[in-house]
């Protein structure tokens, strides 16, 4: 019995797709394109489960490692003094659920189990900071993220049609991080996980804007060149608008 | 509208771009500056990451440079011997201060490296010309005369002196070779072209004939400022061309502008507007460096992987 509540832990732990069929959603798209044009997008979740429950979605950005800087005063200038080196830190983190996440009757290990809400995200540093300064600069971390609009404290709804249909709209700001994104669904009832679903979401440069970024990392030389001939044309060509006008 | 910047990696909206453009080219144009050190805080101020806002930054002012130089070529302000000589200082001080730059951003101490030498040579500036000014508007003596053409100080004692006919000067090449490289670190560090450091050195360091001064200055700006763009290019991969290119397209339409506005302004009243903008960014920074900060937290993702 305890083995196998281990192991159904384990599983719940590494984020399965569908058990037992309980739960089956989609998004309405796989890939966020960000063209020269972009100002955010939205995708719509649609799934259905086999019993009534709460649905929860935690959406998480490519993991990157995020670098936090206190002030401190120095002969009475505030320079940057102790840091903190945030490892894999989710790179955006937006959630929907059916209800507010305090009356979906979960325990808080539970909770912290699928990162349901800000406090429950996982950020770890690379080398282990002492508290309270461990506190202060993870909250510095999230309040800089929230400011951004990259992480969301609040959930976005999900609404069922009917007993079994739901349905999320998930929002991206413009200044969304690029890579593969993990969409995990999840079902409660009375505040148990029975059900669970993985998705994943690519966000990518796509046209001019790709074609720009690829050009910067990877021909530097070359786009270095390019931006001098293009200055270089631009203040020739104004100084010729000048001279006649 | 927005448009998205790829490598700022941001959407901005461009009226703001080019109208910040538009601003910071009419006061070169009125002012005779280059106005690099109002640019890079303004785009830092509207979010743009400062690792690209110096790096796009010195790539806009080669364009603002190379049309300056074309207009005092003309009318033959450009002293291309010592310009030369300048340069080659320039491309020593900008290769120092991008690996400077890169091994500060590291340590996570460029911003403060960044708002000390804004302060420091800002707040000099400031005070020598508003001394300047003090003696011309309230004193009424006039400025550069003061020097005799062959005064000698410990200055003209270094070696490898070398003749500048255009300049009509036979000074040390050491000396508008440090002037140069300590341009050349400037524009790597700070994101400007260093006009206003360069200019009065050359007037007050090496007793050139002001006439040739704001042209041989951005005769050298060029090659710094283009040498910076293309090490920041390789090394920080920060230079965001999209971005560059609005700057560029409202600072050109400003500088016409501020142009042809600086024939109704009187040199003197033009220089004291100047070393008021100075000292105001100087007075500025000084006070955000000592004033306990909002935030006490600066948080920098290092990257995706």
């Amino acid at each position: 019995m305890i083995r196998r509540l281990l192991l159904l832990l384990a599983i719940l732990a590494l984020g399965t797709p569908a058990r037992g069929q309980s739960l089956t959603a989609d998004l309405s798209s796989h890939i966020i394109g960000i063209t020269t044009g972009f100002v955010g997008a939205n995708l719509t979740l649609f799934g259905t489960v086999d019993k009534a429950g709460d649905v929860v979605v935690i959406v998480r950005g490519p993991p990157t490692d995020i670098v936090v800087r206190r002030k401190h005063r120095v002969l009475g200038m505030w320079i940057n003094g102790s840091s903190a080196v945030f490892h894999d830190a989710p790179s955006f983190y937006s959630t929907a659920s059916s209800r507010p996440f305090s009356d979906l009757g979960m325990t808080p290990d539970t909770l912290a189990r699928h990162m349901i809400g800000l406090d429950n995200v996982k950020l770890q540093t690379a080398d282990p900071v002492a508290e309270p300064a461990f506190s202060e600069f993870r909250a510095a971390l999230v309040e800089a993220q929230e400011r951004l609009d990259l992480y969301r404290a609040t959930p976005v709804p999900v609404t069922f049609l009917g007993e079994h249909l739901f349905r999320a709209d998930m929002a991206f700001p413009a200044n969304v991080p690029t890579g593969t994104y993990s969409v995990q669904i999840v079902l409660l009832s009375g505040g148990e996980v029975i059900g669970a679903q993985t998705s994943s979401l690519i966000v990518s440069r796509i046209g001019f804007s790709n074609g720009v970024f690829n050009a910067a990392q990877h021909h530097a030389a070359l786009y270095g060149l390019g931006a001098l001939v293009l200055a270089v044309t631009a203040g020739w060509a104004a100084s010729l608008v000048f001279r006649r006008g | 509208m927005e448009i998205y910047l790829p490598i700022a990696q941001m959407p901005v909206d461009p009226f703001v771009l080019l109208a910040m453009g538009g601003l910071v080219g009419l006061l070169s144009g009125l002012l005779g500056i280059g106005g690099g050190f109002l640019m890079t805080p303004l785009l830092i101020f509207i979010g743009i990451p400062p690792a690209v806002a110096v790096a796009t930054q010195s790539n806009q002012l080669v364009a603002a440079s190379v049309s300056g130089v074309i207009a005092h070529w003309r009318r033959k302000n450009v002293d291309f011997k010592l310009g030369t000589v300048m340069l080659i200082g320039g491309a020593v001080g900008s290769a120092v201060g991008v690996a400077l730059f890169a091994q500060l951003k590291a340590l996570g101490q460029i911003d403060l490296v960044i708002s000390l030498t804004y302060v420091l040579f800002l707040g000099v500036v400031a005070a020598l010309m508003m001394i300047d000014n003090f003696r011309v508007l309230v004193l009424h003596r006039n400025v550069v005369a003061r020097r005799k053409l062959h005064e000698h100080t410990a200055l003209h004692r270094l070696p490898l002196r070398m003749r500048f006919p255009r300049s009509r000067l036979y000074i040390s090449a050491l000396l508008p070779f440090a002037i140069g490289f300590v341009g050349g670190l400037l524009v790597a560090i700070m994101g400007i072209g260093g006009g206003f450091i360069l200019v009065p050195a050359m007037i007050y360091l090496l007793g050139m004939p002001v006439g040739l001064v704001a042209g041989t200055s951005l005769f050298q700006i060029i090659f710094t400022t283009g040498i910076t763009t293309l090490l920041q290019a390789v090394s920080t991969h920060a230079v965001d061309v999209v971005l560059a290119a609005m700057l560029i397209v409202g600072g050109v339409i400003g500088a016409q502008i501020g142009t042809r506005l600086s024939h109704l302004m009187k040199p003197e009243y033009a220089r004291l507007a100047h070393a008021l903008i100075v000292l105001a960014v100087a007075v500025k920074l000084t006070l955000d460096l000592f004033t306990r900060p909002e935030n006490l937290f600066s948080v920098v993702p290092l990257g995706m992987q």
